[in-house]
């Protein structure tokens, strides 16, 4: 007698169950560690085969601010979860070294810098959009912004372009 | 632990499919593993699976595509264009490591 040969085991990448599927993120804030959330979640989909799509808008259009998007910061001030007293985050300093230990941790998980990661966004296909209202405010046009930045589009656009989608505001 | 057999050959696998054994990979197997999920390796495939494998050897994990394109010098979009819609999961799979499980 013999034993029926065991089923061949090869993994199920489920292309077909993220074909059409779509990811809207909203990045609203403009610190460093409220910058990075969207930017992690946008490159993970990408790799797993979502259209995936960011909205830049209010405080987060310093991600894509060419003038700022090297320069995020980190502020302890108002952040409990730093478990340092809350007094320490007013003292004069306390932004740029908590800053500095924040770029330091972050890189040494070989998380990229916030320009290169938008790099590895779109060579990925992922989509970046800057909030009209936002520019407006703010007095920026399109050279102002990272080059990838595909346009400067309104909130209705954005609601249609990402027609179908999941969403994320962060 | 799932045995399954492949060109032949008794391969140990995890639960989802992924080869658990480094050494019971070779380039060989690579083609018909590549081939069960769609891909016809080309050298541009191959010089990626070799980079995985290499790095593993010498950092335990699988590297992250970030890594492969800085590193093994594989511009991102390629990688996209050779192991369509989840390239890191695929390329480990083709090299007969574990899924990669870094965030970025």
């Amino acid at each position: 007698m013999t034993t029926p040969a065991a089923p061949m085991i090869v993994p199920d990448f489920g292309d077909e169950s993220t074909t059409g599927r779509k990811l809207a993120i909203i990045c609203s804030k403009g610190t460093l560690d409220m910058a990075y959330p969207g930017l992690i979640l946008a490159n993970a989909a990408l790799g797993e085969g979502v259209e995936t799509h960011l909205f830049f808008t209010f405080w987060g259009f310093d991600i894509i601010t060419k003038s700022r998007m090297a320069d995020l910061k980190f502020t302890p001030l108002g952040n409990t979860a730093t478990h340092l007293p809350q007094g320490l985050g007013g003292l004069p300093g306390i932004t740029a070294m908590a800053t500095h230990q924040m770029r330091k941790q972050i890189a040494e998980v070989g998380v990229p810098e916030i320009p290169e990661f938008l790099e590895q966004i779109v060579a990925s296909g992922g989509h970046l959009w800057a909030c009209r209202m936002s520019a407006d405010m703010m007095h920026l046009t399109k050279d102002d912004l990272y080059k990838e930045v595909e346009d400067i589009i309104n909130a209705a656009d954005f609601i249609e372009k990402t027609d179908g989608a999941q969403l994320l505001f962060i | 632990m799932p045995v399954t057999t492949i060109a032949g050959r008794d391969i140990h696998v995890d639960d989802e499919g992924f080869l658990t054994t480094y050494d019971e990979w070779d380039p060989d197997l690579a083609e018909q593993l590549a081939a069960q999920i769609g891909i016809e390796l080309t050298d541009a495939h191959r010089k990626a699976i070799d980079f995985l494998r290499a790095d593993y050897a010498t950092q335990g994990e699988t590297a992250n595509l970030r890594r492969v394109s800085t590193l093994g010098g594989i511009p991102t979009k390629e990688l996209f264009t050779l192991f369509p819609k989840k390239p890191a999961k695929k390329m480990a799979y083709i090299a007969g490591l574990p899924k990669p499980h870094g965030c970025v």
